[in-house]
């Protein structure tokens, strides 16, 4: 009888989740302590302390490049950068999902369950306080997302996945207006994110069968060194991408994006818009440049096209768009295209550039739909363009902090949305891909088309009768707009010192 | 050599006066219009003396100043003046008090706030001044991109007409040119050898491939080419023209389409040598179509802003001929007529404008005999247009001589066809100003009592100085030729052409 052994851990790489994870438990059994009336403060508390927390454990450990725990997890330059990205995001994010004055009761239903147009229905909506399950599910999903931008081999990668998949899936459904809408989206998102785990999945099982283990390493080296079929690794690649690029939402697989955009509770939309972006980015950065690097001549040309066709699809159809939400939707399936043209650099410079643009792209997203939360009548958000005709009349600030966060989307100079596309452009001109270039720049085009026409509306339309008040903004919803202004702002004016991070950390382990 | 920061400073200082004009309350119009007059000589003075520091027998490049911004990419706050930026620097200064006091009362009837059309204005100033005077390629390229922004919120909240439609082409158009351009700028960056310099890049001009420098030559001039405008994508500048304020239009045609030619004069010709020369034959035919075409398009106009715009393309013709003749004499030509046609295009747009805020329409066919009513003003206007038309002893003569004289030299038919422009650009100016200030009198307009009005106290300041400059300057170019002269034959060698040696029609032998 061999003595097991066990291997090392390293507690202090892996604390960022831990505190998460640990955080995110003590939240559901907060949910069972305390009285109803104390839940949401303590919650909200508890989780914002666990972000907080786990983010100066992620500063203590920025030195840190090892792989532990069996080779299950890896922490280097990027694991930290994007936990990082993920942990001051999703605070953020936090502080949206904790505005409770804007509508009674928050933006999120107290009980899910109830069918909808029932009677106790009825009494509910009339302003009982939302549920305060969305903070431990919010944290399992931050926790899940630390570990998926660290996984160091397919089957941790798969858990992550799963860990913060299924918090979003039960969010996604927790609106406490539209709440058929919101239940549909969760259904959408629940099985067609099923499909894609199963995908992954099949893919893991592939390449174990073509490398004889699942570690990233242990891929790399028999991408070098093949015993077997290259039918397997091939396939194994295909399926495995497949599963990563639903969670970024790439065509043709982006398809359930609108409708989960629009349906959720926007500050969960505004949470997934900027932390699952960076998680599912993280992953496939380092899946492609970790553990097939050695085919990276067969990926790109493939994973290029549909990088060309996410930018289309997202642009064109962001101009057909009447209803902000689901046009912002579009516009963050085109941002994903010009993700993944950073992405297929394939060089330092496209790693840095792609983790610099998540950054910028997140806080942008996060002020848009912290706006779009504000603009309100008695139906709850009023997110048809045509209702924000004129609006710039009667709250004109309210205009002019969209119009700069559109301007960005947009790419206008001295803006992050500039900086962080002409990083990934010069990092893929850089790394041979003009083409991919050429096409993000005819996009770019394209999609600046819907943005100015919401400018438009706001400025130079007369308000109608139909122009709906704009809420003053709670404390925690200011908090998120200035924090996304001010950001998206510094990092087009200047840029330097998050630039100067993101390439002291692109450096993988393997 | 001056070490005083005149660029920087001259850049900064509208965008600070801007922020202060913006925060002074609606009802407060009048001192926002004080604020934003002041201001805007404020920047006139300091251009004046940057004017003299500068020295004619000096370096190419004056006034350098360099501060670090994002290290990691090379890009640097790189500010420098050649004599082309610095004539195009006194121009903004000079028009911008003019157009400011000419836009007194356009916005009083808005229902937009008064002074946030004013900061509009100081913030395209900032933009202006800060595309001519950047020497760095991003720097450059921030600029040239963000100077869309007030002016579309200027056509957009404050034009009149098709004003929204008008304001996202112009944007958009304006957009798709810069984002081709974008696209040159990060190819230029990744050849160059990662740095934004401009010294730099035209230092290593010559060492680029071939196709390459042909490629990234087309994107920026595809961006400068719609922003000039050139044909075939001149269609925006009509439609701008005619719905923006008549001061703000005034700007729009008289400096911001000159960051066109002056980009490519600066970016295409120094930095793509090679690709220039390539590309010549085509930018001049080009160009001819542009003088032809505009006229008469210009000819059978009945909107009198749309009108103006229109003889601007045909100018901007006559530039674009004289940029790509690649002789000295037209090179100047060129930018002496950059400079002239501010002067004169943007008299005529604020004396349609006055003609236009008295009757209340623009179109040509509402005046008839206007002169009867208003013969000063008359006067005014039939001076701009025989300044827009180039007679000889108004400033653009000068220029339009030169460009010619200088084509003639290397490319006859060219030359010989822009001269048919002359005679389409006395068509449309005399015809237009018979229509409205001669002739019958149109019994409408002696209902108006505004109609009746002459010019105001006002309204003679804001005309006097251009109706001085465009007699001085046609009479006695040499203060502005004399800057832009070695400024010119730099940017001609790097191009790589030397002036043809003088020929018969030098000596006065070909008979005409």
């Amino acid at each position: 009888m061999e003595q097991l052994e066990l291997p090392s851990i390293d507690y202090g790489a892996l604390l960022p989740m831990l505190i998460l994870f640990g955080a995110a438990c003590t939240g559901v059994l907060v949910e069972v302590l305390f009285p109803r009336r104390l839940r949401n403060g303590v919650q909200l508390g508890l989780s914002l302390l666990a972000v907080v927390a786990a983010l100066i454990a992620v500063v203590m450990e920025r030195g840190t490049r090892t792989i532990t725990i069996g080779g299950a997890v890896a922490v280097d330059g990027p694991t930290l950068f994007l936990q990082g990205a993920i942990l001051v995001l999703g605070g953020v994010s936090l502080l949206l999902i904790g505005e409770r004055t804007i509508e009674k009761g928050g933006a999120f239903v107290s009980q899910a369950a109830v069918t909808v147009g029932s009677k106790k229905d009825m009494e509910q909506a009339g302003g009982r306080p939302g549920s305060t399950e969305v903070y431990p599910l919010t944290t399992f999903a931050l926790g899940g997302m630390t570990l998926f931008v660290a996984a160091n081999d397919l089957l941790t990668m798969f858990v992550a996945l799963e860990v913060f998949s299924l918090p979003l899936y039960l969010l996604c459904a927790l609106a406490r207006r539209r709440r058929l809408l919101s239940q549909e989206a969760a259904l959408k998102y629940f099985l067609l994110g099923s499909y894609a785990s199963a995908f992954f999945l099949f893919g893991v099982a592939f390449l174990y069968g073509f490398a004889g283990g699942i570690q990233l390493e242990d891929v790399h080296t028999a991408v070098a060194n093949p015993t077997q079929s290259q039918v397997l690794l091939y396939a194994g690649l295909g399926l495995v991408s497949i599963g990563l690029l639903f969670k970024a939402a790439l065509a043709p697989f982006h398809v359930w994006t609108p409708d989960v955009y629009q349906g959720a509770p926007t500050p969960v939309t505004a949470f997934m818009a900027a932390c699952t972006k960076v998680a599912a980015f993280g992953a496939l950065l380092r899946v492609l440049y970790v553990a097939f690097e050695g085919v990276r001549w067969d990926f790109q040309p493939v994973l290029g096209v549909i990088a060309v066709l996410t930018m289309f699809v997202g642009a064109v159809l962001a101009v057909t768009q009447t209803d902000l939400k689901r046009l912002l939707a579009y516009s963050s399936i085109a941002n994903a295209g010009y993700l993944m043209v950073g992405v297929l650099a394939l060089n330092d410079e496209g790693l840095s550039s792609t983790m610099f643009y998540l950054v910028a792209y997140g806080f942008s997203v996060l002020a848009a739909f912290a706006i779009i939360s504000l603009v309100r009548d008695a139906d709850g958000e009023a997110t048809h363009l045509s209702r924000w005709a004129g609006i710039g009349r009667k709250s004109p600030l309210l205009a002019a902090t969209f119009t700069f966060v559109l301007l960005a989307f947009a790419g206008i100079p001295l803006t992050s949305g500039f900086t962080s596309k002409f990083a990934v452009f010069g990092a893929a001109v850089e790394g041979g891909q003009t083409w991919l270039v050429i096409f993000g720049v005819i996009t770019s085009m394209l999609l600046a088309f819907p943005y100015l026409r919401v400018v438009v509306l706001m400025w130079l339309s007369e308000p109608g009768e139909s122009t709906p008040a704009v809420s003053i903004p709670g404390f925690l919803t200011s908090a998120v707009l200035g924090i996304g202004v001010i950001v998206t702002l510094a990092l087009g004016v200047a840029p330097s010192p998050l630039i100067e991070l993101t390439r002291q950390a692109a450096d993988f382990v393997r | 050599m001056s070490d005083f920061p005149f660029l920087s400073i001259l850049t900064l200082l509208p965008l600070v006066g801007a922020a202060v004009v913006a925060f002074i309350p609606r009802t407060r119009a009048e001192l926002a219009k004080l604020v934003a007059l002041g201001w805007s000589l404020v920047v006139l003075v300091l251009s004046i003396f940057m004017w003299v520091a500068f020295s004619i027998d000096g370096d190419r490049f004056q006034f350098h100043e360099s501060y670090p911004w994002i290290p990691a990419w090379g890009v640097n706050f790189t500010f420098a003046a050649d004599g082309i930026a610095l004539v195009m620097l006194m121009l903004i200064a000079v028009l911008f008090p003019i157009v400011i006091l000419a836009s007194w009362h356009d916005v009083d009837q808005s229902t937009r706030s008064a002074p946030a059309y004013f900061a509009l204005l100081l913030t395209f100033e900032f933009t202006m001044i800060g595309v001519f005077a950047a020497a760095d390629v991003f720097l450059f390229y921030v600029f040239f991109e963000v100077m869309l922004i007030p002016m579309y919120f200027i056509i957009g909240s404050f034009g009149s007409g098709q004003k929204q439609y008008a304001a996202v082409k112009f944007f958009l158009y304006s957009l798709v040119g810069g984002l081709f351009m974008l696209a040159a700028v990060i190819g230029l960056w990744v050849v160059g050898g990662q740095t934004f310099d401009f010294a730099e890049l035209a230092a290593n001009a010559a060492s680029l491939d071939t196709n390459t420098a042909r490629w990234l030559f087309l994107g920026f001039f595809v961006a400068f080419a719609i922003k000039a405008p050139f044909f075939p994508f001149h269609t925006w500048l009509p439609d701008s023209g005619g719905a923006a304020p008549a001061g703000a239009a005034a700007l729009l045609v008289g400096v911001m389409d000159k960051v066109g030619t002056f980009g490519i004069l600066r970016y295409c010709l120094s930095l793509f040598p090679e690709a220039s020369r390539w590309f010549a034959p085509a930018a001049l035919i080009l160009a001819v179509i542009g003088i032809i075409y505009a006229a008469l398009l210009a000819v059978g106009q009945n909107d009198l802003k749309r009108l103006v715009s229109y003889t601007s393309i045909a100018h901007f013709g006559f530039i674009g001929i004289g940029i790509f003749a690649f002789t000295t004499q037209a090179g100047t030509g060129a930018v002496l007529y950059m400079v002239n046609h501010g002067l004169a295009t943007g008299l005529l747009f604020i004396v349609v404008g006055m003609f236009v805020a008295r009757r209340g329409s623009a179109l040509v066919s509402d005046f008839g005999g206007a002169g009867k009513l208003v013969p000063v003003l008359a006067g005014v206007l039939f001076f701009a247009g025989l300044a827009s038309l180039a007679l000889p002893g108004t400033a653009p003569f000068v220029s339009e001589f030169l460009v010619l004289i200088g084509t003639f030299s290397t490319n006859k038919p060219i030359a010989v066809i822009a001269t048919l422009g002359i005679i389409l650009a006395a068509a449309y100016v005399l015809w237009m100003i018979q229509r409205t200030t001669q002739g019958t009198l149109n019994p409408a307009l002696t209902e108006m009592p505004a109609m009746s009005k002459d010019l105001t106290l006002r309204e003679k300041v804001v005309v006097a100085p251009l109706i001085a400059m465009l007699l001085v300057f046609g009479f006695y170019p040499k203060p502005i030729t004399d800057v832009i002269n070695p400024a010119v034959e730099a940017t001609m060698a790097d191009v790589g052409k030397t002036d043809p040696a003088p020929t018969a029609v030098a000596d006065g032998k070909v008979g005409g």
